[in-house]
């Protein structure tokens, strides 16, 4: 759900054959992946797997060093149009040195939102996440989860048609896990495309229509989630899913 | 000024002397104005070599940092040559004037202005790069946003600025001339009273110049901590 | 943000203001020598001068070779120095079309009480010098290129010697930091009465030898030439050198008293 000109949707998201290399370093090999329209995706994998730098191609934050990125179908052209219609959380929050709600209007004047509109548009985006009373606090001064859920906040005044998650609530205690979750939630009630990063197997389950899961720098499956857990494809996940520790 | 005992100074102050008030006045004026046009042009400068690269960049950067070491007197030098009028801008009839001061000062403090804040808006850009990034924030909309977050630490770099040209002599004794009521300033005061061999109240006015640029340290730190305790 | 912006606007017009109310009244720079302002002089005769023609005058006191270079720059309306084997130069170089003599003071001879040199039994001043050079006592000299030091250099040329060697010491100072340093060394130096008769820091030193009219030192006013720089306010300097030479400069220069004493002899012709 969008509100900007062209109506047509970001998605589907394709990668094909998509490298990247850092001082010589191959860091990941020939990715194909294919993201529907809609759903939750839970990239998974052990640590050093590449999930991050997957998320960050994907957003647009790196540059391929081969391969090809495209939205509905046309290659990543004008990257301001795309960016717009994207938002990411990170595992740690970045606000800036302002009040929570001066935080959210900051990336509304960004996206373009007329002042007159801004206040107004991010005072329902705080109420959506729980946070109105912290209206005119220093964002800085809020706990680890209240952030988490201010960028949330900040991504939901955006109204996204994707949403990248980078691990976000591996910092938090669970309390503040369960109300990042179900803000997620509400960004998939609302039809929003969830793609998010995690290496805990509990919340993977919890939330996940479909699991991608990387090894080494390899996409090696993309499982719808019952099937995963059940029986995944891959040795390696496999043995992830046990438990064990691979790389 | 007149008579040379180690209290001749503050009694200048205690009955409101003119001429030490006016000397006072022109050195804030001068220096204040100096910070305040290189703060202007420092600033977007130290935030441009911060998030762009170009050829040439760690030369520039390698440049910035050294003239923050250069010496007042050959800045007074050189800006005299300038503003002389055997110099090139000499038809503007500068020279010996507050405002030749300015101008002086200016070139001593924008490079400490522009190296420390490019070294502050750097770490800041290091943290804040990928959120500014993902909200679509280009590198030219994001330097007010870097300035305004790095506005404590930039209140210091300033500060520092003020330091230097409110402590210097050598620029604005060479392009001002230390002209009795035109352009004398405290420094300059009490380089002549030295001169002159009335050491107790050079020393006195010295220590006029340090309380004073101590009360406006003292100013901008209250300033900025309260506003650091009501936004975090 | 707001009132960033307002106040940033503030203070940049506060500062054209300034800067144009101070250039209203009439003025001209005058380059002359630290120890001329440091006697106290311009405080004196300055205000005479601008009740009488309404014109400031903006005294720029630097060491006489910057004077010079000043005024061959055009950056000053007229010279008054005290050098007057340099003024002719400065003529014949054509920066400058005619010199008067204005005023003179002079210069004294000072030294420790102990007078090691015996300088105080001297005939002449260049008998002083060759006292103190056979003695090899310290003597302190300004070594600055002003018009003091080059008196200095001048006197002991006429007596024939080169001075040099560990008890010469050049101090590249103004006249109150080399009378300092003079007294913490004990040493011999050459000042003006002027700076001598405001020196409070004394210790042992006094005056040992002072009257040879080698010692007299000439003030002169010097004119530039309006062919080399047409810019500058020749008409004011005139009505300033005019002044300075008439009945009414000529007695306000004697009338500046420093503690009860003359410091300046009028000797315009």
């Amino acid at each position: 759900m969008n509100q900007s000109l062209s109506l047509s949707s970001l998605l589907p998201l394709e990668l094909e054959q998509v490298s990247f290399s850092h001082r010589g370093q191959t860091l990941l090999h020939a990715i194909d992946l294919r993201l529907g329209p809609r759903g939750k995706t839970i990239v998974m994998g052990p640590n050093g797997a590449g999930k991050s730098l997957l998320m960050r191609l994907c957003h647009g934050l790196l540059q391929p060093t081969s391969g090809t990125i495209r939205w509905a179908g046309k290659p990543q052209a004008s990257r301001q149009e795309i960016r717009r219609r994207q938002a990411m959380v990170f595992q740690r929050p970045i606000m800036l040195r302002r009040s929570v709600l001066a935080n959210v209007c900051y990336a509304l004047a960004v996206h373009g939102v007329s002042w007159r509109q801004r206040n107004a548009l991010a005072m329902q985006a705080l109420e959506h996440m729980g946070l109105a009373a912290l209206a005119q606090r220093p964002a800085r001064v809020l706990s680890g989860g209240e952030q988490q859920r201010l960028a949330l906040a900040r991504a939901w005044a955006l109204r996204p048609d994707i949403l990248f998650l980078d691990e976000p609530t591996s910092a938090l205690d669970p309390a503040a896990t369960k109300a990042v979750e179900d803000a997620i939630e509400e960004f998939h009630r609302a039809g929003t495309r969830i793609v998010m990063s995690t290496h805990d197997l509990g919340q993977a389950r919890r939330l996940a229509d479909e699991v991608v899961f990387m090894c080494g720098g390899r996409l090696l499956e993309q499982t719808p989630a019952e099937r995963f857990f059940e029986a995944p494809a891959s040795l390696e996940a496999a043995a992830f899913v046990r438990g064990e520790l691979i790389w | 000024m007149y008579d040379n005992s180690p209290w001749a100074a503050f009694e200048l102050i205690a009955r409101m002397d003119p001429v030490l008030i006016s000397i006072v006045a022109l050195s804030l004026k001068v220096s204040l104005s100096a910070v305040a046009i290189a703060t202007l042009i420092g600033l977007p400068i130290g935030a441009a070599v911060a998030l762009w690269r170009f050829p040439g960049r760690s030369l520039l950067i390698v440049i910035l940092n050294a003239f923050m070491g250069l010496p007042p007197v050959v800045v007074g030098l050189a800006v005299y040559l300038l503003l002389s009028r055997a110099g090139p801008l000499g038809k503007y009839g500068l020279l010996f004037t507050p405002t030749a001061m300015i101008i002086a000062q200016f070139v001593l403090v924008l490079p400490i202005i522009a190296a420390l804040a490019r070294q502050v808006i750097e770490d800041l850009w290091q943290e804040y790069r990928e959120q500014l990034g993902s909200l679509g924030v280009t590198r030219r909309r994001a330097i007010p946003t870097l300035l305004w977050d790095a506005r404590f630490s930039l209140l210091t770099v300033v500060l520092a600025g003020f330091g230097r040209a409110s402590a210097e002599v050598g620029a604005v004794l060479i392009v001002g001339g230390n002209i009795d009521g035109i352009t004398r300033v405290m420094t300059t005061a009490i380089a002549l009273e030295t001169n002159k061999g009335n050491l107790a109240l050079a020393m006195g006015l010295g220590v006029i110049l340090l309380s004073l640029v101590a009360l406006i340290n003292a100013a901008a730190y209250l300033i900025s901590e309260t506003s650091r305790r009501r936004l975090g | 943000m707001r009132f960033l912006r307002r106040a940033l606007g503030g203070l940049i017009l506060s500062l054209g203001l300034a800067t144009t109310a101070w250039a209203q009244a009439p003025f001209i720079t005058v380059a002359s020598t630290t120890s001329t302002e440091q006697s106290g002089l311009f405080a004196h005769i300055l205000p005479k001068f601008k009740e009488a023609t309404g014109i400031e005058v903006r005294v720029v006191a630097v060491g006489t070779g910057q004077a010079f270079a000043i005024a061959r720059r055009g950056d000053a309306d007229i010279l008054l120095v005290h050098d007057t084997a340099g003024e002719e130069k400065f003529i014949a170089e054509g920066y400058g079309i005619a010199r008067t003599d204005v005023m003179y003071n002079d210069f004294v001879l000072i030294g420790p009480k102990s007078d090691p040199a015996k300088v105080a039994e001297a005939e002449s001043i260049t008998d002083a010098l060759q006292r103190i050079a056979k003695a090899q006592v310290p003597f302190a000299s300004r070594g600055d290129d002003s018009g003091t030091h080059r008196t200095e250099l001048r006197m002991w040329e006429l007596a024939g010697i080169k001075p040099g060697g560990s008890w010469y010491r050049e101090l590249g100072s103004g006249m109150g930091p080399t009378l300092n340093t003079a007294a913490a060394m004990d040493a011999y130096v050459l000042a003006d009465r002027a700076t001598w008769i405001a020196f409070d820091n004394r210790q042992n030193l006094e005056i040992l030898f002072e009257g040879d009219k080698a010692l007299f030192n000439q003030y002169g006013s010097v004119l530039i030439n309006p062919e080399r720089h047409p810019h500058l306010k020749h008409d004011l300097a005139k009505k300033w050198h005019d002044w300075l030479i008439s009945s009414n400069g000529q007695e306000a220069i004697a009338s500046y008293k420093l503690r009860g004493q003359q410091l300046f002899f009028p000797n315009a012709e």
